[in-house]
């Protein structure tokens, strides 16, 4: 058994919501760069020309890469060796949230009820997956999202019939409605399989695998690939003013599902895909 | 075309421009999204007067994240403009030349641009560090209590946009994707 103080968890809770607001994974940074190369628009690369100037000036003055900071999305990974002290789990995760975004003059998002909508003023409740894991670590993801691009994401409820290709016809009509409004070039998380609420979840954790990292199963990486393929060929291209990067990479995760069902989520993620990961 | 194009902006300068035009503008810009033209749009229901004059006006649908010591604002740059099409039409009947955003717009609203002879202009999503840099000054007029939802004036110099939506109601997003468009969706 190992004890952690809940206090730790607020502390790189805090750190991280700065962090991810205000610098990009490597991967990231990366595919934005080749992207830049790559573009065959000549405005398509004089926008991306753009994203890189200010990850930079995010970066070297600390100002939010994006104005929305985004509701924030803790994925939690615990041990099940790992005992906490000192206080509820849930409300040190929610304290570093509000540590991070008072402190880190990140913008507050967050209303504490979907249609009253008065503002919490601190970011809070943070949006928390709980996994309970082997081992006696916890591995932290903080991953705040941005609602441009969450709010072009869809959930379909596919029948088996409909088959690979109508999983593929899913991802590209979400892709193609979500156009110049999710902020292009997007990295596209789906998740196909489960039940209802699986496949949103996956397609949501899809989105903080490494860009370069394809699916283990064969025919998933290949769809991956043909999907990256097809979406850059749709012309929407950076910001949605036309050219060849439309999308940065393709996630897709699966999970065993029902005799009767094909659930395939598509969660779209801006340019600004962000995620720290801490292990304790 | 690159053009600059001096804020408050007449009908006659808004005519001038035309969709796929790269624009700077310099002068004084208005912030409002959902909250505030939500509460706009039930003022003119009221048959109340608005906290800003619409004439000439462009509104840059933008909530910032809060300014550190020393500078005029956080991170600035353009919300999803679908969600206030509902409002629009009416603000733009009210003499307001400009919008800037991101994303697509309703034909209630493109109707509304060509019949008010005014532009929508993108901004880049994503790129809100950057954007600050062309805002020098910023100060709260109306709805205080919205935090990042209240009506901010804005004074910007050479802040980029593209004319998506011009005054005769020419869309680059729907142009400028065909010409890249090799996948029959």
């Amino acid at each position: 058994m190992r004890t952690i103080e809940v206090t730790e968890i607020t502390h790189n809770i805090k750190e991280m919501c700065i962090e991810a607001n205000h610098f990009l994974s490597e991967d990231m940074e990366k595919a934005l760069k080749w992207a830049a190369e790559d573009e065959k628009a000549s405005l398509g690369r004089q926008i991306l020309g753009q994203l890189q100037d200010n990850l930079k000036i995010a970066g070297e003055d600390m100002i939010p890469i994006c104005q929305d900071t985004g509701m924030t999305v803790v994925f939690l990974e615990v041990g099940q060796e790992v005992h906490f002290e000192g206080g509820n789990l849930t409300d040190s995760v929610n304290e570093g949230v509000r540590q991070g975004y008072v402190e880190g003059y990140l913008r507050k998002s967050v209303v504490k009820d979907p249609l009253i909508r008065e503002n919490t003023k601190d970011n809070t409740p943070a949006v928390i997956h709980y996994d309970i894991v082997p081992g006696d670590q916890v591995k932290i993801t903080v991953a705040p999202k941005g609602f441009g691009s969450e709010n072009m994401s869809r959930v379909f409820m596919l029948k088996p019939a409909d088959g690979i290709e109508g999983v593929k016809q899913a991802i590209l009509t979400a892709v193609k409605d979500a156009g110049p409004n999710a902020c292009p070039p997007m990295v596209v998380g789906v998740g196909i399989g489960g039940t209802f609420e699986k496949c949103a979840l996956m397609a949501k954790r899809a989105l903080t695998r490494p860009l370069e990292e394809r699916s283990a199963i064969p025919y998933v990486k290949d769809l991956e690939e043909e999907m990256l393929e097809r979406i850059n060929k749709t012309g929407i291209g950076p910001g949605g003013l036309g050219g060849t990067t439309t999308a940065l990479a393709v996630n897709i995760d699966t999970y065993p599902t029902h005799i009767a069902g094909l659930p395939v989520a598509v969660n779209i993620c801006c340019h600004v895909n962000r995620h720290a990961v801490r292990i304790l | 075309m690159d053009q600059h194009v001096r804020v408050p902006m007449s009908k006659e300068d808004a005519t001038k421009l035309q969709a796929g035009d790269y624009v700077y503008l310099t002068g004084v810009i208005y912030t409002a999204r959902d909250a505030a033209h939500k509460r706009m749009y039930e003022a003119l229901e009221r048959g109340e007067n608005l906290p800003l004059e619409m004439g000439n006006n462009i509104i840059y649908y933008m909530g910032p994240s809060p300014a550190r010591e020393g500078r005029p604002i956080g991170s600035a740059g353009p919300t999803t403009a679908s969600r206030m099409d509902k409002y629009a039409p009416a603000l733009l009947d009210l003499g307001l030349t400009g919008m800037i955003g991101k994303g697509k717009r309703s034909d209630g609203v493109k109707d509304a641009i060509v019949r008010n002879r005014a532009v929508y202009f993108a901004a880049v999503g994503g790129a809100g560090a950057l954007l600050s840099r062309s805002i020098k000054a910023s100060e709260v007029i109306a709805y205080d209590d919205l935090g990042t939802e209240a009506i901010r004036k804005l004074e910007v110099e050479d802040f980029p946009v593209i004319v998506v939506i011009d005054s005769e109601g020419h869309n680059l997003y729907e142009t400028a994707i065909e010409k890249y468009c090799m996948e029959d969706l």
